[in-house]
């Protein structure tokens, strides 16, 4: 079976700034694999590398056992035309930090508008679907509700319909709670849990420790720039071998 | 809309919520007296002491107002008006495009390019529009011939007519600075948005279309229709290149009527009457592409009176606090 998600030796540096210094690890299809990690650790910077939001300087990357962003022929790499990368990118879904919803449209025109611009569905069938996963993520009222008019947790609750309805194979989660008042932190891991438990592939980047420990398949810890430790997110949880995961759960747990 | 209305404050919302008990009864409302503000009412009485004497002023002023009723609604008047604001739309159009053209230049990633929209906005916006029109206008004295080689061949005056001098010189100023304004909405607009958008799979040319632009235009167009008034009135400078817009007709019949103040009076009640009707078209155009970025519209002017009425007609059983 390939890999969902395969990284091997994977570099990225902004200027000067080496974030990422040879990261390499495998994601299973219907996996959730959670990062975790100190800030400025790297994990969502590698996030970002695995759609293309950013190159990586180094290494190789697949998903689904495509080369991301690149072509490879022979031994050269051919970058990829933008139309190309749009094609990859459809069958990986993002939630980031900060929702980034559009602001402009409202709830049902968010879901909408990729199967729409991207998929060239009709607005008919883009409309059945996207009230079906409204509802699925408890919002079916607020279809009509422009983002400002939602809370933090109903955004991106309304940011994973919108990933979800380019119906893609592989979900990536940036923080997705960090921006979230406490008591809205629950409906968003709920809706996470409940994709998990559908067999979704998920790369979760999180702070939720009790998430990961529940739902998470695998756990890799990172610090400045490696993969110090992984394992299954029991072990390394609550017997972490390295002394910085270690110190990272004793300050975070 | 009217259940806002009907919403008195401890009203039956209030009473089958079970909360403690010591809101049921009513807080006694505080009954103090207002502060005096006596000096609002002494420089309110001095602004309408210098008022009225400036309307006493003209009032025994020099001032044949039958002149000013007369040529009011004069077809030579009218005509200028109308050119003025064919000039102006015309002008503002080709600026529009222009600069939208020269923003996306100037953000695009070739140096050339970006170079070339650096330096058009660095000339046009360092010279005066007067020198401008100026320099088409007498474009003749050193191009005595246009030719575009297989394209286009004629004498310069011939193509430099006044209608010519005074859209060039106009529009291409204008793209200068409606570059800048398209430039700071595209740039107002978070990454985050173009991040979310190319995660889904759009293109870099959809991103723009579908997500940039139109949340870059709720911070272009305020600017835009300022620009637009603002058009409205520098459009009296191509006077100077001979174009026979409202100024220039009504200096005319200043000039040879002997009423040279009346007529500058009937240009500029057009020009006023011309300004204040692009601006509430620009409000209601701003209230347009507000959506999603207020929580609730603010209400239309028209909106409100309508309100205030329904208040009205609701005063005896609700607690409107007007």
């Amino acid at each position: 079976m390939t890999a969902m998600v395969k990284a091997e030796g994977v570099h990225k540096s902004f200027g000067a700034a080496h974030i990422l210094k040879g990261i390499d690890l495998e994601v299973a299809p219907r996996e959730v694999f959670c990062l975790i990690g100190p800030s400025g650790s790297g994990k969502s910077t590698f996030l970002r590398c695995i759609n293309h939001l950013e190159q990586i300087n180094a290494g190789r990357l697949y998903v689904d056992g495509d080369l991301v962003g690149y072509r490879q022929k022979g031994d050269k790499l051919y970058e990829l035309k933008d139309s190309e990368v749009a094609l990859q990118r459809r069958d990986i879904g993002m939630v980031f930090q900060r929702f980034n919803l559009f602001p402009h449209m409202t709830a049902l025109e968010n879901v909408i508008e990729a199967p729409i611009q991207v998929k060239g569905e009709t607005r008919a069938v883009a409309r059945a679907r996207a009230e079906r996963l409204l509802d699925r993520v408890g919002l079916s009222d607020k279809a009509g509700n422009y983002p400002s008019q939602l809370s933090g947790g109903q955004q991106q609750r309304v940011a994973i319909a919108r990933a979800l309805a380019m119906e893609p194979k592989l979900m990536l989660f940036d923080e997705p709670t960090s921006a979230l008042d406490p008591e809205l932190v629950g409906d968003v891991l709920d809706v996470m849990r409940g994709l998990a438990e559908e067999g979704m592939t998920m790369i979760v980047v999180t702070h939720e420790m009790g998430f990961a420990r529940e739902v998470g398949d695998a756990l890799v810890f990172m610090d400045d720039g490696v993969v110090v430790e992984s394992g299954h997110p029991r072990d390394v949880l609550t017997n972490p071998q390295h002394d910085r995961t270690k110190s990272f759960l004793s300050k975070v747990l | 809309m009217t259940d806002k209305f009907d919403k008195v404050p401890g009203g039956p919302s209030v009473a089958d919520a079970p909360v403690s008990k010591a809101t049921t009864v009513a807080p006694e409302t505080i009954k103090a007296i207002p502060v005096r503000h006596y000096g609002r009412w002494i420089s309110g009485a001095v602004v309408l002491a210098l008022l009225a004497a400036l309307v006493y002023a003209f009032s025994q002023g020099n001032i044949q107002w039958q002149a000013v009723q007369d040529k009011l609604f004069d077809d030579t008047v009218l005509a200028g008006a109308g050119r003025t604001l064919m000039i102006s739309v015309l002008a503002m159009v080709f600026g529009v495009i222009l600069g939208v053209v020269l923003a996306v230049m100037r953000l695009s990633r070739n140096p050339v390019t970006s170079w070339v929209a650096w330096l058009y906005i660095w000339f046009f916006r360092g010279t005066p529009v007067y020198v401008q029109l100026l320099l088409w206008f007498n474009l003749a004295l050193i191009f005595p011939v246009l030719n575009i080689p297989f394209i286009y061949k004629d004498e310069m005056t011939d193509v430099m007519t006044p209608f010519m001098c005074a859209l060039l010189g106009l529009a291409l100023n204008e793209a200068a600075y409606m570059a800048e304004i398209v430039r700071a909405g595209i740039q107002s607009v978070d990454e985050g948005q173009t991040e979310a958008s190319h995660a889904l799979g759009m293109t870099q040319a959809k991103t723009m279309r579908r997500v940039v632009l139109p949340q870059a235009l709720r911070v272009i167009i305020p600017p835009t229709g300022n620009e637009f008034i603002n058009m409205l009135k520098t459009s009296s400078l191509v006077y100077a290149v001979t174009y026979n817009e409202l100024l220039r007709s009504t200096s005319q019949i200043g000039s040879t009527s002997y009423a040279v103040m009346e007529m500058l009076f009937v240009a500029s009640i057009w020009y006023i009457v011309m300004t204040s009707v692009f601006s509430v078209g620009q409000y209601y155009l701003e209230r347009r592409y507000a959506r999603g970025s207020l929580r609730s519209l603010p209400l239309t002017p028209w909106q409100r009176v309508k309100v205030n009425l329904a208040s009205f007609s609701n005063r005896p059983s609700g607690g409107v606090s007007a």
